[in-house]
């Protein structure tokens, strides 16, 4: 294992490397197949290098753990705009999952409607490539237009196109505190219509998912207390026509039915595939149908992000052919593709970026572009 | 700023060009007289004017393509332009470029509600895409302040901001998908109607990337339901160092101002001279606007209103209608307009962190002195997105040529505070020779080696965001 300390041990491991290496931040979120014989870990890349809570700013070392940032962020009331998830109930990982590799997969969770994703959130990055070359790109500042936006293009790059060595996000006020309005018995069509009435509302619906197998659809208020209630109510009288309803105002309860939805604990004990598809809210329906009876399913993002747990070797980019999206394969050990193929013109640039990033093929190499 | 001279065997073929041009496109998409190719010799960074070799107005995207194509074939630079409101230079051409205008593409495709995003030509302005869903309660977030004028392809080529990002984000934030056609003609779409496009994220670094990857022809945005209400609370303080702290309280309080805009002491009272909008003569002045119900709104004001008291504000006023309102906003929004009575002004656009503030604009007025120009400073205090405005006379020998060096250190005060040179405008080719400030060479390479990767030949508005030097041998290939 190479166990780099410094941004320049990244870098001078990289230039002396003559095999290829895997690259892990706390191996909670395995994804694919990469054909490596070594594995570099961040985890030596570790601390808060500057928190400004005045400037709703934060700088980290990729390797810093998640459990840290949070308790930083939490003495100061903020957060992560974009909620990452923790994927280890789901996979049956276990370790201290890093804010490097939160950025490698542009990890995001349910107030990715609201708040965007992971990338949005990303100020700032430093990476070093496959050439050894230790670059940077963005800042630590909200607003930067100057030159190319690499910072969007490291998220969810999966280590492939460089070593996230430091990350920079912007941040926002912890909301005071959070109210669930829960609907009951709806099925997927129906849920999907109600969660896009809600999120077209001026309410501000910062989490909207629906738990297929229990028909529980559940939308999320944050904010100051008198404004929850307001908003809270509001919606009942917008969605009266969905029926049955009941409503979560203790912030605890609210926080605790939320961290279920946004980590899939639901899904912990299916062994088969997981896939995380991506479609308009309103395929939502279209795509279950599309996949075998036997399938779990839970939706976020008002339907766009459906979670399914499949049988094992299900194809289920062939089942949503006719549907535009695109389907991960979180887990599974079968012969499909991890990530949806790029159409041909966009693989050429793809491929053309890992050339010109990682010649050698030496990061992370099967595993991406 | 330099520009790099134009290739002679270029200008020799300008009529073969242009004859090949109209086999594709309509007689009158072709404009080469050069009465008319006037029109597109600058965009609002007006000091700089060239007319191009020949102007095109393509109607759909598959005339792009064919365009592009035919300079492809030709070797000849094309410079994208939306509506030419670009304050960096990012639509100026040189002589024996082509200037690609989507003017003419401004329809909207598709509008859906239930899935809350409209698809819409690049050419269409800013302002009427939020006119096409405004009936029924939507809008789209980011509005500069050009937006009457301003298209699309522009916004997605600058990533453009505007004045409630701090809450909606700018262009990146809000662009789900888009068709770009590439240098090649090669039509592809990128992104769609779902939110988080698959493989690597190309749609995040076509945004941004001023014009120089590909053009974009249509594109799938966010839409977002309108607030109940908005409305504003203006504070006045003696000193610029206690309006930057109130700023930071206010955003540690866990309450988000959709809006958070600061203007110092030269703004107030151009603004006040030109408009009468009642302001408090001090040093700075802050306006602070938040968005919900009518009760959450007294809510969330009376907390900030808090936080100000104990800065000692020498003027504290809380809009209660939309007539206070607009009068709070008036002197903001007419503020380029009076700076721009005094004399004739240069817009920055640096950022820098939100507690560098006071020290950033004690330097400039330190600066200011040296230079001998005045200068204004309006901004977005939220996002730490400054506009120093610089007067001086276009008419008075050396004045411009003063100006710019002027802005050039204050952008590089920017970027020593931690900050950046541009953080809604772009590079163009106002800031490119002030890239080298920023990045280290190799920072300013990888960037050059992903458009090698979309734009092998270097065609596509080559002479903007690097600085000549570093991008010459990609050009002269």
């Amino acid at each position: 294992m190479l166990t780099p300390q410094t941004e320049k041990d990244v870098s001078e491991m990289i230039k002396g490397a003559s095999e290829p290496m895997k690259i892990k931040g706390g191996g909670t979120r395995p994804i694919g197949r990469c054909e490596a014989t070594q594995t570099l870990s961040t985890a030596g890349l570790s601390g808060i290098e500057l928190y400004e809570p005045g400037a709703l700013t934060i700088v980290a070392k990729a390797g810093t753990p998640m459990a840290e940032i949070n308790k930083a962020l939490t003495f100061e009331n903020q957060i992560l705009p974009f909620e990452p998830m923790d994927h280890q109930s789901l996979l049956g990982t276990k370790g201290d999952a890093t804010i490097g590799g939160v950025v490698a997969a542009n990890v995001s969770g349910p107030r990715r409607i609201q708040a965007g994703a992971c990338r949005d959130s990303l100020i700032g990055v430093r990476f070093v490539d496959g050439t050894g070359t230790a670059l940077k790109n963005g800042g630590r500042v909200m607003k930067n237009v100057t030159g190319y936006d690499l910072v969007k293009l490291m998220a969810g790059s999966y280590g492939t196109l460089g070593v996230i060595t430091e990350v920079a996000f912007k941040l926002l006020p912890r909301p005071d505190t959070t109210a669930c309005l829960i609907l009951h018995d709806l099925d997927p069509t129906r849920a999907v219509a109600a969660m896009s009435k809600a999120l077209g509302s001026p309410y501000e619906v910062s989490g909207a998912a629906h738990l297929v197998n229990k028909a529980r659809t559940v939308l999320r208020l944050e904010g100051f207390e008198s404004s929850v209630l307001y908003r809270l109510g509001e919606l009942k009288t917008l969605l009266a026509e969905y029926g049955g309803m009941s409503e979560i105002t203790q912030k605890d309860q609210a926080e605790a039915e939320w961290n279920t939805i946004s980590s899939v604990k639901g899904f912990s004990a299916h062994n088969g595939d997981i896939w995380r598809i991506s479609v308009k809210p309103s395929d939502a329906s279209a795509v279950i149908s599309s996949l075998p009876d036997n399938t779990e399913i839970q939706l976020d993002w008002g339907g766009g992000l459906i979670w399914a747990a499949t049988p094992k070797g299900t194809d289920v980019r062939a089942a949503m052919a006719a549907i535009s999206g695109h389907a991960t394969l979180i887990r599974g050990d079968g012969a499909l593709a991890t990530f949806h193929p790029d159409p041909a013109p966009l693989a050429v640039i793809s491929a053309g970026l890992r050339q010109q990033f990682d010649p050698r093929g030496l990061l992370n190499p099967g595993l991406m572009g | 700023m330099e520009m790099p001279a134009p290739d002679a065997s270029i200008l020799d073929r300008k009529a073969r060009i242009v004859a090949r041009l109209q086999t594709v496109l309509p007689l009158d998409s072709v404009i080469h007289d050069e009465r008319e190719t006037r029109a597109y010799e600058c965009d609002a960074l007006t000091a700089y004017k060239c007319p191009p070799l020949c102007a095109v107005l393509p109607s759909s995207t598959e005339e792009v393509s064919e365009v592009l194509k035919i300079c492809h074939d030709e070797g000849v630079p094309v410079v994208p332009r939306g509506s030419g409101t670009s304050l960096a230079g990012g639509a100026l051409p040189t002589a024996d470029s082509v200037i690609l205008g989507v003017a003419r593409m401004n329809e909207v495709l598709e509008t859906d509600y239930d899935n809350r995003f409209i698809r819409v030509q690049t050419g269409r302005t800013n302002l009427s895409v939020t006119g096409a869903v405004e009936t029924d309660g939507f809008f789209y977030a980011p509005d500069p302040s050009s937006q009457l004028a301003c298209a699309i392809a522009g916004n997605i080529a600058m990533n453009s901001g505007g004045a409630h990002c701090l809450k909606y984000g700018v262009t990146t934030n809000n662009l789900m998908g888009v068709t770009l056609v590439m240098m090649d003609g090669t039509i592809t779409e990128i992104g769609g109607a779902y939110l988080d496009s698959a493989g690597y994220d190309l749609l995040g670094l076509i945004c941004g990337s001023e014009g120089q990857l590909g053009v974009v022809t249509e594109a799938t945005l966010r839409i977002l339901p309108k607030p109940e209400g908005a409305r504003p609370v203006l504070m006045g303080f003696d000193s610029n160092e206690v309006a930057g702290a109130c700023v930071s309280d206010i955003i540690k309080a866990g309450v988000l101002p959709v809006a958070i805009e600061f203007m110092d002491r030269p703004v107030i009272r151009a603004t006040e001279a030109f408009a009468k909008a009642g302001y408090p003569d001090c040093e700075a002045l802050l306006i602070v606007e938040v968005e919900g119900s009518e009760a959450e709104i007294d809510e969330q004001l009376g907390l900030i209103m808090q936080i100000a008291r104990k800065h000692n504000p020498v003027e504290l006023r809380q809009s209660t209608s939309p007539e206070e309102s607009a009068a709070i906003w008036l002197g903001r929004k007419s503020a380029f307009g009076a700076m721009g009575q005094i004399n004739d002004y240069m817009c920055l656009d640096g950022t820098i962190p939100v507690s560098e503030l006071p020290f950033v604009l004690k330097r400039i007025g330190e600066m200011s002195k040296e230079y001998g120009l005045d200068v204004g400073n309006v901004f977005h205090a939220g996002d730490g997105n400054m506009h120093p405005l610089i007067l001086f006379d276009a008419n008075k020998e050396g004045d411009l040529e003063l100006c710019e060096a002027f802005g050039a250190d204050i952008l590089r005060l920017c970027v020593e505070v931690g900050g950046c040179l541009t953080g809604e405008h772009g590079v163009g080719i106002e800031k490119r020779d002030l890239m080298v400030d920023q990045f280290a060479p190799e920072d300013l390479n990888v960037q050059m080696k992903i458009k090698d990767v979309f734009d092998p030949k270097w065609l596509l508005n080559p002479s903007k965001v690097f600085p000549l030097a570093a991008s010459e041998s990609r050009r002269a290939g």
